[in-house]
């Protein structure tokens, strides 16, 4: 890799992690413009930023309107389709920390205002993010601080926002708080409620609203963490965002999420980080930045546990079915029977807007069973074996440019290549050609060409090889 | 009980949306049923009645036939702790058998840890639908997922014979745990060739099976039939899972024509998978269950009804002993739970019941919690 700025494979690697994937013309129009340039193009999202005419789309699907945004087809939809790729990624990646879950919030509304707010603030101070959830409706309503009261606290926010949305229950074998600071922590929030409450049924077309009611809010003093006050919400946050553990927990998280598996959360005070170095150069990030996450964003792509992480990570539900559809080039426009694609990643064990707990979705081998195995590669092979999508058509024909006549091993190598870089195992890359080679010589100017590669495309996406990012 | 006594198997109907249970067990002769439901209300004399009181929606007719043989017990005022009128949480406690924690564990996945705790048998649990319920996931338990038991394998869009065959061959190759060094290469490598074994015996049922029992065009009644299929091919499968489309059952307008509807094709399905495994002699080793997560609201809204409570449930088969089990919860006003009927046997109970006295597993721990059982089971 003598030039690793412009290196094809390094930014599908990129691309896959960053983003959902593209296609070769795109990876190599971003080679051309360079690694550094594209991360911060990634990071900066600010021209032309969704790719896509949404008063189009909504024109087109009545349910994505103004009124009911929010449904989980509209921010698929823009996964697909958005040009700035690390932005959709990173209200993913909120969406599976700081969790709601439309079974209990059943407003469409209200869970697009939250994912609206992660677009925001999800690239910037994470104080301003805590602070965003605390106030966010959905949140509110999940985790029932609504039902806290001065007197007589609910601490299920109080708890989460400690647990799961900041610090964790521990590190390094030691815990990061007391069954107190739960409590104060709930304390401090008391008041923090809403308006227009969330209605279950028919439709729950009313956007909630964030109301701070100082009536009822618990004004005594609180000793939270060590430190002590007559804190309010935004007090408890700021003394969260200093804690080391806290910097911790969130680079663990951008590590799993971006780099390569972590353990799953609840082992995290036992278990320590798979790469402390990388870790460690996190979370100093964290601090140095004041919190900044595009900062701590910035380290990450530009490390080298990054950049040799290829293939490290399981590729989730939504990864998979988001990075097929930008593969073949389907669904680039608003069409009847979205929300067939949408569910496939339900069958694969991710539902958008439903994560089975408040701990979001377990990771990494867990996205795998029989069941799941087995839809996931069907799914893929169905679309990748379709030689009327554009993408697949883009392949085969870039496979002729090559030359009238193909070798087994250069077609299957060629093909991997034009997929972004996937690496095959050499046994995999043997079975695959000496198929080819039953199949006689390779002509890649006859009809029957296209159908090879259909094949040889589902072979690969059924590959173990595959499952990874 | 005879020498040749095959091992109990559990078959699960998921009626998705929730159905209601006041039209389904109707409580006809109760005055203020008819003033809760002014447009709803079956008719006394169509009611199928099974006492004085109560009786089944006439499109029940199929398993009235079965409750008439003494074969179906009724458990009425069924529900769980702290109502939850949320379809799909509620679904989510009926599946991990957790009221009030969130779990990632299934009842049935921790069932069939029990039944095959070496992992013999990749076919131990088998679910017909899309998706895999909660209901059967559990840490290392395989259960095969089945949206079409014809086509059901691995790379089924490879058209022509040979193609197909050499493409399973090379992924039967691929997926060896010799080839490979990602992360998790042994899981994957584990995990797909069981799928592809399951694949392989699964397909074969179809071919295998021949019965005079026509089933329903419908999709569920289509599921029920592989039910059928699959057990008869001895496959050694213990958990048979399959149920409606999610939102089938959720008649918030025009319920009576979709209501009567689906009870019709279920009641069908559900007395032509009894005749079908009674035609293979394999009705004694087969019990079923039939749930939704919660009943709806007493007070009609006109053309349908909302989210409620209390429901009903049935478990159906030769083992079973059939009769009403459970008390009817009362319409009186002020016994109702914010409108609606308020449940008085946890789920838990019939879900104990069943693993302790039919598959002979040990519930308390499987519930992680002793909950008194009824005596439904012969």
């Amino acid at each position: 890799m003598a030039d690793q700025n412009h290196d094809i494979a390094l930014m599908a690697h990129l691309m896959r992690r960053a983003g959902f994937g593209a296609q070769y013309a795109e990876l190599e129009e971003r080679a051309a413009k360079g690694y550094d340039a594209t991360v911060e193009e990634l990071l900066n999202p600010e021209v032309n930023p969704h790719g896509m005419d949404l008063d189009v789309a909504e024109r087109c699907f009545i349910e994505w309107s103004h009124q009911t945004r929010g449904v989980p087809e509209y921010f698929a939809f823009r996964m697909i389709n958005s040009r700035c790729q690390l932005e959709e990624k990173m209200v993913l990646f909120w969406h599976g920390i700081l969790c709601t879950a439309d079974s209990k919030t059943q407003s469409y509304p209200t869970s697009y205002d939250e994912i609206e707010m992660f677009r925001e603030l999800g690239m910037g101070s994470f104080r301003d993010l805590l602070v965003g959830i605390s106030r966010d409706p959905a949140m509110i309503f999940f985790l029932d601080n609504c039902l806290s009261h001065k007197g007589a606290i609910n601490e299920n926010y109080g708890r989460e926002l400690l647990e799961l949305f900041s610090m964790g229950v521990g590190m390094d074998g030691e815990f990061n708080y007391t069954e107190d600071d739960v409590k104060e922590c709930a304390r401090a929030f008391t008041g923090w409620t809403i308006a227009n409450n969330i209605p279950g049924q028919p439709y729950g077309r009313y956007h909630a609203q964030f109301v701070y009611n100082p009536e009822d809010h618990d004004e005594g003093t609180k000793t939270f963490l060590g430190e002590t006050g007559n804190f309010n919400g935004e007090d408890v946050i700021d003394i969260i965002a200093k804690q080391p553990a806290t910097a911790r927990f969130i680079s663990r998280h951008l590590y799993s999420y971006f780099i390569s598996d972590e353990a799953q959360v609840p082992s995290w005070m036992e278990t320590p980080p798979k790469d402390p170095e990388t870790i460690k150069m996190l979370e100093d990030e964290y601090f140095r930045s004041g919190y900044n996450i595009k900062a701590m964003l910035r380290v990450l792509f530009h490390s080298d546990a990054f950049k040799n992480a290829r293939f490290q990570r399981v590729k989730s539900p939504v990864e998979t079915v988001m990075g097929t559809m930008r593969l073949v080039g389907d669904w680039t426009e608003p069409k009847p029977g979205f929300e067939f694609i949408f569910d496939e990643m339900k069958h694969m064990g991710q539902e958008l807007f439903n994560p089975p707990s408040v701990e979001g979705w377990h990771t990494g081998q867990e996205w795998i069973d029989g069941g799941t195995l087995v839809h996931r590669i069907n799914f893929t092979a169905d679309f990748v074996g379709d030689v009327n999508q554009p993408g697949v058509r883009e392949i085969i024909n870039r496979l002729a440019d090559v030359g009238p006549l193909l070798s087994p091993e250069q077609m299957v190598d060629t093909t991997c290549l034009l997929m972004g870089h996937y690496e095959l195992a050499d046994e995999t890359r043997q079975m695959m050609a000496s198929s080819l080679e039953k199949g006689g010589t390779i002509h890649t100017d006859t009809e029957e060409f296209g159908n090879r590669v259909s094949e040889l495309l589902q072979m690969i996406v059924a590959t173990k090889e595959y499952i990874y990012a | 009980m005879t020498a040749t006594k095959k091992d109990p198997v559990l078959v699960v109907l998921q009626m998705s949306g929730a159905f209601d249970a006041l039209n389904t067990i109707i409580p006809y002769s109760d005055p203020l049923y008819k003033d809760y439901r002014p447009h709803l209300k079956v008719e006394p004399e169509e009611v199928l009645a099974i006492d004085d009181k109560v009786g089944f929606h006439p499109a029940m007719a199929p398993i009235k036939d079965m409750y008439d043989e003494g074969k179906v017990a009724v458990i009425q005022g069924i529900g769980y702790p702290n109502p939850i009128r949320s379809h799909f949480r509620s679904m989510d406690i009926w599946h991990t058998a957790e009221p009030t924690k969130m779990s990632t564990e299934g009842w049935l996945g921790r069932a069939i840890q029990d039944l095959d705790p070496n992992k013999e048998n990749v076919l131990t649990a088998v679910n017909f639908g899309r998706g895999l319920p909660r209901a059967l996931a559990a840490p290392g338990v395989s259960v095969a997922s089945v949206g079409n038991l014809e086509t059901y394998g691995v790379l089924t869009g490879i058209d022509g014979e040979d193609q197909r065959a050499e493409a399973l061959d090379i992924f039967s190759r691929m997926y060896s745990p010799m080839v490979g060094n990602g992360p998790i290469n042994d899981y994957l490598s584990q995990t797909g060739l069981d799928a592809l074994k399951g694949a392989d015996i699964l397909r074969t049922a179809p071919e295998i099976y021949s019965s005079s029992i026509e089933y329903g065009g419908d999709m569920f009644s289509q599921w029920v039939k592989n039910v059928a299929q699959v057990h008869t091919a001895g496959f050694g499968t213990r958990v048979l899972y399959t149920g409606l489309n999610p939102g089938a059952f959720d008649t918030h307008a025009n319920q009576p024509t979709s209501f009567a509807k689906l009870w019709g094709e279920v009641s069908r399905a559900v007395n032509d998978l009894y005749q079908d495994l009674k035609e293979h002699d394999a009705n004694q080793e087969v019990v079923m269950v039939l749930f939704t997560e919660f009943g709806r609201r007493v007070q009609e809204n006109g053309s349908g009804t909302d989210h409620g409570s209390g429901s009903v449930a049935f478990v159906l088969g030769d083992a079973v002993k059939g009769g009403l089990y459970g008390e009817y919860p009362s319409l009186e006003p002020d016994k109702l739970d914010e409108g609606d009927l308020k449940w008085n046997n946890d789920f838990r109970q019939t879900y104990a019941t069943i693993l302790d006295k039919w598959l002979e597993l040990d519930d308390k721990a499987i519930l992680q919690g002793e909950f008194e059982q009824f005596d439904f089971i012969k």
